[in-house]
């Protein structure tokens, strides 16, 4: 991947390249190999390249031989040698052998905006049709790649990441306190905003074009989900494992070397697998190299997975053995790059594997980052479906007690009587038709860190109502579907590009010139699994059954019986020095007066949180995301708006 | 039952609710419908009533009809003192 940027001014012209260069010097970490920038009148386009696919001849931004289209571009098109072999018949010139960005221009010149529908990949794309004076700009169908802009007067100012567009002297960051709520209830800002004022992030599977005559902006793809009941369960995993195979094949070319984040956990194990096999298969297994995380609490720790599944694959993982001080010291330098708060830590050590990777000379890994929002994976599916159970025969004593079995890593939940679960979670049958009925108890155990807002902060948020916002994006076909399906678009389309992707993703592993590949974000993958009937995804409290059923033989034994356990890293006590209290440079961040300096969080509520954790671990989740979240809070704002209330 | 009360509360606010009032909450509201205690924090109340009133609470008796106000956990709390006062005269 790379780091993209531009500006477009149709009233005064784009501004000198000394601009574009800092823009793109501020993404250095984004593409080191390379750098350019290209001056077209209305426009001027920049690029920090990666250098992965055709390294002699992929140099940005990038023009069409008559000059008419230019494109600075991340990511990468994954069929572009079939797309390349259909536009050589219809004619296109070609003038590199196999860059896939000339096929991002060459399928423009021949599609037209309707190319990206075209494309399976992963991107960011800034396009300049001169004949049009249009700027098109286009992001990939689940958010990989990132991509901000924003209005300064006349000019339009876009770039991967927004700390770029503070570049252009017209630009200044402000946080968007309303965003920043919005983050705190839902572990992302509603789509489409981000933690900065005035600054947006296109949609994934968004365009927007901006031309003399105004801005418009659609999507190009849409999730939908329309389940075909008639089919057998042998028909659908056997489908999967073809398209899977084919996602894994596409997803491992490069001209480099090639690694796989290997958590331990089933989809990454798959993808390995099939990796292996296909690699095998042209002599060519070497090009593969492993690389896990291990923690020193064993409760999240997971190489006794990893170490069978590398076995299986024949070849030793390098693992990144991460100490918990670890994590409290890089905090700060994650936050930097994710720009935007964090609720756990476990994108710090994803930071810090992004950097093993990068020392071992790799720069792209496959991830099974996507296979739990596509298949149903995560615990809140099932939580969803067993709440429904529930709440259909309210007076049971028995029925909650299998509340208890969502969480078997959560130990005090497994002493909670069924009374207790029955509260926790929200089981009441006059929810079950709530649109959010699946993401409530969540919603509102987030929204309990609102105490730790400023009493001005909190005001502000009263007239607001974040949920009708919410519900006025979502798509008319939302209330079509069922509840484990409205589950699935809830995540897929808020967590997964505003958490998942990008600080858990993107954002830590370009940190360091890596590219991520997340294969169950193919496409036609998500496509398969939008017409499998829910049962065929969870099969009673089978989580991502179809995949087991369609991959199971792929990966050890352990893996495939391991109960679900999302990914998870030590949370606050990473940040205790050794005298019990927060550690240097993070205690300054919690500070009262550094607390007031920004105006967002109660200095009060903050102390008495920093007593609770000082006297013992704090052990409840609330208490660890509220930790978390406003040391991370505070970080950004120390980074990018330092000295500046927030009032 | 006041005192108790009223000590309960405060080791609501400065725990479950760091420092934030809970005024609003009724000795009758529910602590959990409130959004005040989740899983972990009725075991934090637990420990709590354990370490300072001497009782013990047995896993049967977790229950929100025992827990889930601060008049409820006031009254548990003397029912549960008044059994240990029982056993030690017997």
């Amino acid at each position: 991947m790379c780091g993209i940027a531009g500006v477009v001014d149709f009233q005064r012209g784009a501004p000198q390249a000394r601009l574009l260069e800092r823009m793109a010097a501020r993404m250095a970490h984004r593409g080191p190999d390379d750098c350019g920038v290209w001056h077209g009148g209305d426009v001027a386009l920049s690029h920090t390249r990666l250098a992965i696919v055709d390294p002699q001849h992929g140099a940005q931004p990038m023009h069409t031989g008559d000059g008419r289209l230019s494109v600075s571009f991340n990511g990468e098109i994954f069929n572009h040698r079939e797309l390349r072999a259909l536009l050589e018949k219809q004619g296109r010139p070609f003038r590199t052998h196999h860059c896939d960005t000339e096929v991002v221009l060459q399928a423009y010149a021949h599609w037209g905006e309707g190319c990206f529908e075209r494309f399976n990949g992963q991107w960011a794309i800034a396009l300049w049709d001169a004949d049009r004076r249009r700027l098109l700009l286009s992001r990939d169908r689940f958010g990989i790649c990132p991509l901000h802009y924003t209005q300064a007067g006349s000019a339009w100012v876009f770039a991967s990441e927004a700390k770029a567009l503070f570049c252009h002297p017209a630009v200044a960051p402000a946080v968007d306190v309303d965003a920043v709520c919005d983050i705190l209830r839902f572990w992302t800002p509603l789509p489409g905003h981000t933690a900065f004022r005035n600054v947006s992030e296109l949609e994934p599977g968004c365009c927007l074009a901006i031309e003399p005559q105004g801005v418009r902006h659609w999507r190009y793809w849409q999730l939908d989900y329309r389940p075909d009941y008639g089919r057998r369960d042998l028909d659908w995993s056997e489908e999967l494992r073809a398209l899977l195979s084919d996602a894994v094949r596409l997803r491992l070319q490069a001209d480099v070397p090639l690694g796989l984040y290997l958590s331990g956990g089933l989809d990454s194990s798959v993808v390995g697998a099939l990796a292996d096999q296909l690699l095998s298969a042209r002599g060519d297994a070497q090009r593969l190299s492993l690389f896990s995380v291990q923690f020193d609490e064993q409760d999240v720790d997971e190489r006794h997975f990893q170490h069978g599944m590398a076995q299986r694959l024949g070849r030793q993982p390098h693992a990144l053995a991460c100490a918990n001080a670890a994590i409290g010291q890089h905090l700060i330098q994650a936050v930097r790059h994710t720009e935007r708060p964090l609720f756990r830590t476990a994108a710090v050590p994803l930071f810090l594997l992004s950097r093993r990777v990068r020392a071992h000379d790799h720069k792209v890994v496959l991830t099974g980052e996507g296979a739990d929002e596509v298949f149903g994976g995560y615990d809140l599916f099932k939580e969803a479906k067993l709440r429904r159970f529930v709440a259909r025969q309210p007076g049971s004593k028995r029925r909650p007690l299998l509340l208890r079995r969502l969480y078997p890593y959560l130990p005090h939940l497994q002493t909670q009587s069924p009374e207790y679960l029955h509260a926790y979670f929200q089981v009441d049958s006059d929810h079950l038709d709530d649109p959010f009925f699946s993401h409530r108890p969540r919603w509102r155990n987030n929204a309990r860190l609102e105490r730790f807002l400023s009493p001005e902060v909190r005001h502000s948020q009263r007239q607001r109502d974040p949920l009708a916002e919410l519900a006025a994006w979502l798509p008319q076909r939302f209330s079509d579907w069922d509840y484990f399906e409205r589950a699935q678009y809830l995540e897929t389309t808020m967590l997964l590009p505003g958490y998942i992707l990008s600080s858990q993703g993107d954002r830590v592993a370009m940190a360091h010139g890596v590219e991520t590949r997340p294969v169950f974000l193919d496409h036609r993958l998500a496509a398969l699994a939008a017409r499998m009937p829910a049962e065929v995804k969870m099969r009673v409290l089978d989580e991502k059954h179809v995949l087991k059923q369609a991959a199971g033989d792929l990966v050890t034994p352990q893996v495939l019986r391991r109960p679900k356990q999302p990914y998870r890293a030590p949370e606050s006590v990473c940040f205790r020095g050794p005298d019990g209290d927060l550690a240097e440079p993070l205690a300054e961040l919690l500070r009262p007066a550094s607390i007031r300096r920004h105006g967002l969080f109660d200095p009060d509520a903050v102390s008495r949180l920093l007593s609770k954790a000082r006297t013992a671990p704090l052990r409840s989740f609330t208490d660890n995301a509220a930790l978390v979240f406003i040391l991370s809070t505070q970080a950004l704002l120390q980074e990018f708006v330092p000295g500046s209330s927030s009032q | 039952m006041d005192y108790l009360s009223k000590d309960i509360r405060a080791f609501i606010e400065e725990n479950f609710l760091f420092g934030g009032s809970a005024e609003d909450i009724s000795d009758d509201g529910s602590l959990i419908a409130e959004g005040i205690l989740d899983s972990a924090g009725v075991l934090e109340l637990v420990a709590f009533l354990e370490g300072t009133y001497g009782i013990q609470v047995a896993d049967s008796e977790l229950l929100p009809t025992n827990l889930d106000s601060i008049n409820r956990i006031a009254h548990y709390v003397v029912r549960k003192q008044a059994c240990l006062q029982a056993a030690r005269v017997a």
